[in-house]
């Protein structure tokens, strides 16, 4: 056991005085950035969050602490090497924990794109702070003063010196604890400076033998597997259930706490089989068939001010679309779909005495804490949830409900249980991006100016569903409703919908002011770094001169959320039998300030082929409140053969603050392929996925 | 689609799960296969696929559990040198046969093998966890095909899902493990 995995109180919950940092991790000295006084959100719920630390040791080795998790986006070795930028330290001398809630500082989540903006201002910040103690004791040690002192490849030289003092040299027997000043975007330097030097990424070895430990892999001294009665439905209660035959089966052992049923085993077989020989009754809500959903949906708003409710009213939007020259009413439809992260969800649940601890790929480790806590009646100084490599999450894997099963099966049974979804209980019992119907009102004045925009998104949330153009009269609004599927985060979330039916809305707009969609946009286009994307993303596209005709087409599209602009050019053919190929993806895509331009562009490609799926033919398909396709043979994501060229500009805006970017990439994807359709055949698709079958109908 | 060496018979594995030799008991039957060039004995409970075998009773959780139903790659090991889907195929059924691993792909002095040193050099993943099964498919690839196209690649991986999309990365990444391959002359 580390002194780091020694059982002790969370790092957050412990009064400053208190947090044993020599203790932990022998001594040195340790720079601060404090949380924020207030969270970061839009909305401003969120608490005080944030804030890193860092800890320079007798062994020169810098551990740095951030509350973000990795979740398989790449932000741990973007982070790693903020660190090593401003210690100038060497990247494989940088050991960041991440997503541990014993040692690091409290932390909203990991979404909403939020681990660039968040943790690189605050470890940067921190690491500055480590700095600056490093150079006071190389000063104290030789003389001078600490500012005539540069930190140089993991020592301390006079400024201009080639020879300086390894730091383990100047930290030994050293307790220094001093609190960092916040800074802002500027001081991460010019771009060669922003994230070290590039090197291979150090824990690259481990993944490529096989030897990375993901959540699925943990393992545990005397461990047994579990297995959950989940409810069938949304909102299902257990009206009964008998366990009588499931108890006499040797070796397992049946848990059974108010409403929730599980079973622990030596091995999943085991545990499953007795859980499938519950017999249970379940009250089920009365849920549509899928033809019926919209009807349910809109039938079944949630009332009164929600998390995500935000309204934009301005001007008079029904006199404007009275005065029009051409009104369109338009109707977009984006089917539930789900995240597959290629991991399903697991956790590892130990006990020892009265303190928990939970190996769980989850994005929100201190929510899952608080969930855990609240669920098992334990104080959350008693709970620790580690993040290990996780198989991705994609907003999917958001709290703590298969970590408080974990540990209520391993409470009962006194052993660690691990608690692992199959592939079909990963669809049938997460959570699905929800679906989303827009309707939207538009009108254009003779000049071609658009002068009326109503935008109405049912179900699926607010996310870019304001207008980057600028029109005079406009309602934009949202309504939640009560889905049947269990519905949640998702990449890039509401974005997805509402960009698509806004885009694809512009273009039915320009087409009938008869102007091309390029300068239809431009038109009403007031945000420079808007345009700047589109203009980019169009001469790389070679907008000007497309050729088309022959069964081939473009499309565009922009959007603006989360901090960063995206816009994204559609080259697509349809043949003869009306199949549908994307042949060419081209954006451009703008976030502030890079920080690690690989990884950046890495998410950025990803996220365009992660959009290709709901764009073209990721649909759930469900029957009252019960998905009918929770396999990867009858539910369909991108492979290999569906990826098209994809031409990715990166245009870097030194002067902004850095702004996540793995979600914003999605967000044109859809409506410029949509747009590109219609170009082809002058077919108008509205519903997402565009073509499920490959094909266009008839 | 993908050839891969998949059982005629669909297998739905709903088994993900991992643990030591020490928790299997130690009445059930086992069969001998060669894993990674050793003879070991694995369990041959009629519900158990390879994949199972390999991560609960040898520990090699290198391989990933994706789906269970031969659809994702991430299970995909070498059986006699073809690349096969672990959870698709019965333990019975690997009797006597050879199967190699991902951790079972770098030299005896733990050097990395060509296709697993362009992965990590052009970190050629996001999350990691389909970077096994592509590893072992593109390593299949490469052994039967000197000079791989991208059309070669693409029917050879197209079995194999990477749901962060790093499809681009990792065509790159095998082309330049030609490169190494062909330099050192392995």
């Amino acid at each position: 056991m580390t002194p780091l995995d020694r059982p002790r109180r969370p790092w957050d919950r412990a009064p400053v005085a208190e947090r044993e940092y020599f203790e932990m991790l022998g001594l040195g000295i340790v720079s601060v950035l404090p949380a924020r006084a207030e969270g970061a959100s839009r909305n401003g719920w969120s608490p005080p969050s944030g804030g890193a630390w860092v800890h320079v040791g007798e062994d020169g080795t810098v551990h740095a602490f951030t509350g973000k998790a990795e979740v398989g986006q790449g932000t741990r070795t973007a982070l790693a090497r903020v660190v090593s930028a401003a210690l100038d330290v060497p990247a494989a001398q940088v050991d960041l924990r991440m997503g541990d809630t014993d040692l690091c500082p409290w932390d909203m989540g990991t979404f909403g794109s939020r681990s660039m903006p968040d943790a690189v201002p605050a470890l940067y910040a921190a690491a500055l702070g480590a700095g600056e103690v490093l150079r006071e004791l190389a000063a104290r040690r030789t003389g001078g003063r600490p500012e005539g002192f540069e930190l140089h490849d993991g020592s301390v030289r006079p400024t201009g010196s080639t020879s300086g003092t390894p730091f383990a040299e100047l930290v030994r027997g050293e307790s220094i604890v001093r609190e960092a000043s916040p800074v802002g975007p500027q001081a991460l330097g010019p771009p060669t400076h922003r994230a070290g030097r590039p090197s291979p990424d150090p824990l690259a070895d481990d993944l490529v033998t096989g030897h990375r430990q993901f959540v699925s892999d943990v393992s545990r001294p005397g461990m047994l597997h579990g297995a959950v009665l989940w409810p069938p439905v949304r909102g299902a209660t257990l009206l009964e259930a008998d366990s009588a035959s499931a108890e006499r089966l040797p070796g397992v052992a049946i848990v059974r706490d108010g409403a929730f049923v599980g079973a622990v085993a030596g091995s999943p077989f085991a545990a499953r089989a007795a859980v499938a020989s519950v017999r249970a009754r379940w009250d089920r809500p009365a849920y549509p068939a899928e033809p019926e959903i919209e009807a349910y949906l809109g039938a079944h708003p949630l009332s009164g001010d929600h998390w995500d409710s935000d309204e934009d009213r301005e001007g008079d939007v029904e006199t404007a679309l009275g005065t029009a020259a051409h009104r369109v009413e338009l109707r977009y439809r984006t089917s539930y779909i789900a995240h597959v992260p290629l991991e399903p969800r697991c956790a590892i649940a130990e006990w020892t005495g009265h303190r928990l601890t939970v190996w769980v790929g989850t994005q929100t480790p201190f929510r899952a804490r608080s969930q855990v806590a609240e669920a098992l009646e334990c104080s959350e100084d008693d709970v620790r949830i580690i993040v290990p490599p996780t198989g991705a999450g994609f907003g999917g894997k958001h709290g703590g409900e298969i970590a408080t099963a974990a540990a209520r099966l391993a409470r009962a049974s006194g052993h660690p249980v691990r608690l692992a979804f199959s592939r079909e209980e990963e669809f049938l019992h997460g959570y699905l991006r929800p679906m989303s119907i827009v309707e939207i009102r538009a009108g254009i004045d003779a000049a071609g100016r658009v002068t009326a925009w109503s935008f109405h998104n049912l179900n699926g949330g607010a996310a870019a569903a304001s207008t980057p153009y600028s029109v005079p009269n406009r309602h934009i609004w949202n309504t939640l409703a009560d889905s049947p599927l269990p519905q949640g985060p998702y990449r890039s979330l509401a974005a997805n919908a509402n960009n698509f039916a806004r885009e694809c809305a512009m273009d039915e707009l320009g087409s009938r002011a008869g102007l091309d969609p390029l300068d239809f946009r431009r038109r009403h286009l007031d945000d420079p770094r808007l345009r700047t994307v589109l203009d980019r993303a169009a001469d790389r596209a070679g907008w000007a001169d497309r050729a088309r005709g022959a069964g081939r087409g473009y499309g565009l599209a922009l959007g603006r959320e989360k901090g960063g602009r995206i816009a994204t050019v559609a080259e697509v053919s349809v043949d003869r039998q009306r199949r549908v190929r994307v042949d060419r993806l081209v954006s451009a895509f703008e976030a502030g300030r890079i920080v690690h331009p690989e990884n950046l562009r890495s998410q950025v490609e990803g996220a365009h082929v992660m959009a290709l799926g709901g764009a073209l033919f990721e649909a759930i398909r469900f029957h009252q409140g019960v998905v009918q396709n929770p396999r990867l043979s009858q539910y369909r994501v991108p492979r290999f053969s569906d990826v098209p060229e994809i031409e990715i500009e990166l245009v870097d805006a030194p002067e902004v603050a850095p702004a996540g970017a793995g979600e914003t990439p999605m967000i044109a994807v859809a409506p410029a392929i949509a747009n590109a359709i219609s170009d082809v055949t002058g077919v108008r698709l509205r519903t997402l996925p565009l073509v499920p079958t490959g094909r266009m109908a008839k | 689609m993908s050839h891969h060496g998949r059982a005629t018979s669909k297998l739905i594995d709903s088994d993900p799960y991992c643990g030591t030799a020490s928790s299997s008991p130690m009445s059930e039957p086992t069969i001998s296969v060669r894993v990674n060039g050793r003879a070991e004995a694995i369990s041959t409970l009629p519900e158990r696929s390879l994949l199972a075998a390999l991560r609960y009773d040898l520990g090699l959780t290198g391989t990933k559990y994706g789906c269970g139903e031969g659809e994702c790659g991430a299970c995909t090991v070498l059986l006699d040198g073809i690349a096969t889907r672990a959870c698709q195929i019965p333990v019975a059924e690997a009797g006597g046969r050879e199967v190699v691993t991902i951790e079972g792909l770098a030299g005896p002095a733990g050097a990395l093998s060509p296709v697993q040193r362009a992965f990590a050099e052009l970190g050629a993943f996001q999350c990691g966890f389909c970077t096994s099964g592509m590893i072992v498919a593109a390593t299949a690839l490469l052994s039967r095909t000197r000079a791989p196209t991208r059309d070669d690649i693409e029917s050879a991986l197209n079995g194999n899902l990477c749901r962060c999309g790093g499809y681009l990365r990792i065509q790159k990444a095998i082309e330049r493990a030609v490169e190494l391959r062909d330099r050192e002359g392995r």
